[in-house]
C-alpha cells in the first residue's frame, strides 16, 4: 500500500464525530474502527463502511462509495437519445423498468409526446411486476443476511416466473429496453396475458407463505420489532422517500401525489408503517406486493385497444411494413436511426417512484439529438444517509440487519 | 493380467455377479477368481488427473458481487439452474476459502485494486470467470470509469451477455471445469508463463519472480 492511500484512510478515520458520546469516562472503553466491505457479504453490493464501535456498540459510521461508479451520466451525454435509454436502464439494476420510464418520461414532458393509453397500460403492468421482483429480490437477500436460508429460494423461484414474463414480452431477462420515448417496443405477445394472470393469481398466496415463514419466527421478529427505528421528520431532512419513509407513518408515494403513466386511473392503497423501525420497513415492502399485484390484475383487466407507440413518426420508427411502400416512412427511419430526433431547448425534471422512492431524472436539452445534461437523483444514495442516524447506538448485528431493510443499490448509488 | 470389461446383460450374469461379491465379502473367493475380481474393480489413474477431477467438481465461488450480473449469479444458485448439482454452490464470503472469483458486473477504476486484492487473497490453485460485457470489454459503457478485466488480473473463462442468462453462467463454469479436468496446466499461466499470482511492483521484480503483465508500468 502506497503512503497516499494509508493516509486517506487514516483521514477517515479521524473524521468520525464523536461528539454524541455522552461516556465521561472515555479513557476506559477504548474505541475500535472496523473496516466492513467493500467486499463483503451483507453490503449488499461494493458498499464500504467504516464503523466505529464502542465494545459491540457502534458509535458512528461514515459510507464510503463509488466502487461501481459507472459514468453512465456523462455517457447518456453522447449519446442520442434514444440510445441513452439501455445506459440508464443499467443504473438501479434492480428497477431498470423504472429508470427507463424516469427517462423516457423526461424526454417525452420535453418533447410533448402523448403516450397512447394502452402503452401507459403496459408500463404499469411492466413497472408493477418490476417492482414486485426489486422486493423480492430484497427480501431474499435481506432474510438471508438475518440466516433465514429458505427465503432465498422461494423468493427466486417467483422472480424466475417475473423475469419469464419479461423474457417474453421483449426477449430478455434484465435491462429490457422495452419503453421507448412515445410508448412501449411492442404489444404483448400471444400467451402473456394468460401467463400473467396465472402468476398474478398464485402470487398473494406466496406473499402469505412468506409472511407464515418470518412473521411468526422468534429470531426474525427479535431481530427486526423495535430495532433501529427513525422518526418521519428526520428522515424527510435526509430527503429520505420510498418504503422508509412510509414505514415511519408518512404516505407519501409519487404515484398517488403526483400520478404518471394512468396511475390515477387504478384503486390502490399505501401501506405506511407506524414506528419506523426494521419489521415496518419489512411490512410496508410485503404489503406493497400485494397493492403491485392488484394495480397488475386492474390494468390487465382494462388494458384499452390501440397503439402502442406514439404514431409521431418524427420520435417513433415507422412500423415495419411501411418501408417498404412509402418513401416518407423511409426517410424517417434513416433519420432517427442514424442522427435520433431533436427534442426542443428546455429543462424537465420527472419524478417517479420507484421500489426505492423517489427517483427522478433532469434532462437539460440544448435542441440537439443528445442530452446536453442527464442527472438521475437516485432514491438509494439519499437513503443510503439515514444509515448513521438509524443505527447509531444500536448493535452491530442491527446494523447489518437496518441495511438490509434499507435495501440500498451501489448500481443506483454510484451511477 | 489380461481383464475383460463388458456390461452385464441379463438378469441371470447379473445375479451371479451378486453371488460372486457375496462370496468376496464372506471371504470365499481365492486365488485367480479374487485377482480377477479385484482388477475388475479398479480404475488406475494418475494422481494428477485424480485431483484435478476433484478440484474442478468442488470450485468454491467467492460470494462477491459487483452489479446487474451479481442478480443473474445468485440466481444460480436458486431453484432453476440449481449450480448445487455439479457442486459448485457453496459460496465463500472469504476469499481465502474461495477458489473462484466470479467478476459479475462492472469494475470501475476505483474497485480494480480492491478485486485485484481479493484475487491475490485467494489461495491457489485458483481461477477467475469475468461475467458480463462490463468486465470483459467494458459493455456498453466503453468510458472513463470501467476497466476491463484482462487489464489487472488473469481471467480464465469469458461470459458474454448483458447481463448473460444463468444458463450461460453455467456454461461458463461448466466450461472451466473442463479446463481444470482435461488439462490441469492449461491456463492463463502458460499463456503468459508465469508462476505465481502474487502482486508485482515495478522495480521490486526479485530474480525468482515473474511480470504477469509483461511490462512493469502497469502493475
Amino acid at each position: 500500500m502506497s503512503e497516499a492511500q494509508v493516509s486517506d484512510y487514516r483521514k477517515l478515520e479521524e473524521s468520525i464525530t464523536l461528539g454524541h458520546i455522552q461516556n465521561e469516562d472515555r479513557l476506559s472503553s477504548e474505541l475500535l474502527t472496523l473496516n466492513i466491505g467493500p467486499h463483503h457479504p451483507a453490503t449488499h453490493g461494493v458498499l464500504r463502511l467504516i464503523v466505529t464501535l464502542e465494545g459491540e456498540i457502534v458509535r458512528d459510521i461514515k459510507p464510503v462509495i463509488g466502487y461501481v461508479h459507472t459514468g453512465i451520466e456523462k455517457t447518456a451525454e453522447q449519446k442520442a437519445y434514444w440510445k441513452v435509454i439501455p445506459v440508464v436502464e443499467r443504473m438501479d439494476y434492480l428497477s431498470y423498468y423504472f429508470n427507463a420510464q424516469a427517462f423516457c418520461g423526461a424526454v417525452e414532458t420535453l418533447a410533448g409526446i402523448e403516450v397512447p393509453k394502452r402503452a401507459q397500460y403496459l408500463r404499469v403492468i411492466h413497472l408493477e411486476l418490476n417492482r414486485i421482483m426489486s422486493h423480492l429480490v430484497w427480501l431474499g437477500t435481506s432474510a438471508l443476511d438475518l440466516g433465514a436460508m429458505s427465503m432465498f429460494w422461494y423468493c427466486f423461484r417467483e422472480r424466475d416466473a417475473i423475469l419469464d414474463l419479461f423474457e417474453m414480452s421483449s426477449g430478455q431477462r434484465m435491462h429490457t429496453r422495452y419503453f421507448q420515448v412515445g410508448g412501449v417496443f411492442e404489444d404483448i405477445p400471444t400467451g402473456f396475458e394468460q401467463r400473467l394472470r396465472k402468476f398474478i393469481a398464485t402470487m398473494p398466496e406466496r406473499a402469505d407463505q412468506y409472511a407464515d415463514l418470518l412473521e411468526k419466527n422468534e429470531i426474525v421478529l427479535q431481530r427486526l420489532r423495535g430495532i433501529c427505528p427513525l422518526d418521519e421528520q428526520t428522515l424527510l431532512d435526509l430527503g429520505v422517500t420510498g418504503p422508509l419513509l412510509r414505514a415511519a407513518g408518512n404516505p407519501w408515494d409519487l404515484r398517488k401525489v403526483e400520478p404518471y403513466s394512468s396511475y390515477e386511473d387504478f384503486d390502490f392503497k399505501i401501506p405506511v408503517g407506524t414506528v419506523g423501525d426494521n419489521y415496518d420497513r419489512y411490512r410496508v415492502r410485503h404489503a406493497e406486493i400485494y397493492e403491485s399485484v392488484k394495480i397488475i390484475e386492474q390494468a390487465l383487466d382494462g388494458l384499452p385497444e390501440g397503439p402502442t407507440i406514439t404514431e409521431d413518426r418524427k420520435f417513433a420508427l415507422p412500423p415495419r411494413h411501411e418501408l417498404a411502400t412509402s418513401m416518407e416512412a423511409l426517410i424517417h427511419h434513416f433519420k432517427l436511426v442514424t442522427e435520433g430526433f431533436r427534442v426542443p431547448e428546455g429543462e424537465c425534471y420527472y419524478p417517479i417512484e420507484s421500489p426505492r422512492g423517489e427517483l427522478g431524472c433532469f434532462i437539460r436539452s440544448d435542441g440537439s439529438s443528445k442530452p446536453a445534461r442527464v442527472h438521475m437523483r437516485d432514491p438509494s444514495f439519499s437513503n443510503l444517509q439515514a444509515t448513521a442516524p438509524m443505527c447509531r447506538d444500536s448493535y452491530i448485528a442491527d446494523l447489518i440487519a437496518t441495511l438490509a431493510m434499507l435495501d440500498p443499490v451501489l448500481g443506483g448509488i454510484d451511477r | 493380467m489380461a481383464v475383460s470389461r463388458e456390461p452385464l446383460t441379463g438378469a441371470d450374469e447379473f445375479r451371479s455377479s451378486q453371488l460372486r461379491a457375496r462370496d468376496m465379502l464372506r471371504g470365499d473367493l481365492e486365488g485367480d477368481d479374487l485377482e480377477k475380481y479385484v482388477e475388475e474393480r479398479i480404475i488406475t489413474t494418475t494422481l494428477d488427473k485424480a485431483v484435478s477431477w476433484a478440484r474442478g467438481n468442488a470450485l468454491f465461488p467467492a460470494t462477491f458481487g459487483l452489479a446487474c450480473c451479481a442478480m443473474e449469479m445468485m440466481s444460480i444458485v436458486a431453484g432453476r439452474v440449481d449450480v448445487a448439482r455439479f457442486g459448485f454452490e457453496a459460496f465463500r464470503a472469504s476469499p481465502r476459502q474461495a477458489d473462484l472469483l466470479i467478476l459479475s458486473g462492472r469494475v470501475s477504476i476505483k474497485m480494480a485494486p480492491v478485486v485485484r486484492r481479493i484475487y491475490d487473497q485467494m489461495l491457489e490453485p485458483k481461477w477467475a470467470i469475468a461475467m458480463g460485457a462490463c468486465c470483459s470489454s467494458q459493455g456498453v459503457f466503453n468510458n472513463y470509469a470501467i476497466v476491463p478485466a484482462d487489464k489487472f488480473m488473469p481471467v480464465d473463462v469469458h461470459v458474454p451477455g448483458c447481463p448473460p442468462r444463468p444458463e450461460a453462467l453455467m456454461h461458463g463454469i461448466l466450461q472451466l471445469r473442463d479446463m481444470i479436468q482435461g488439462d490441469p496446466t492449461m491456463g492463463w499461466r502458460n499463456r503468459y508463463g508465469a508462476v505465481g499470482t502474487e502482486e508485482v511492483l515495478p522495480g521490486n521484480l526479485g530474480a525468482d519472480s515473474v511480470n504477469v503483465f509483461g511490462s512493469t508500468d502497469r502493475a
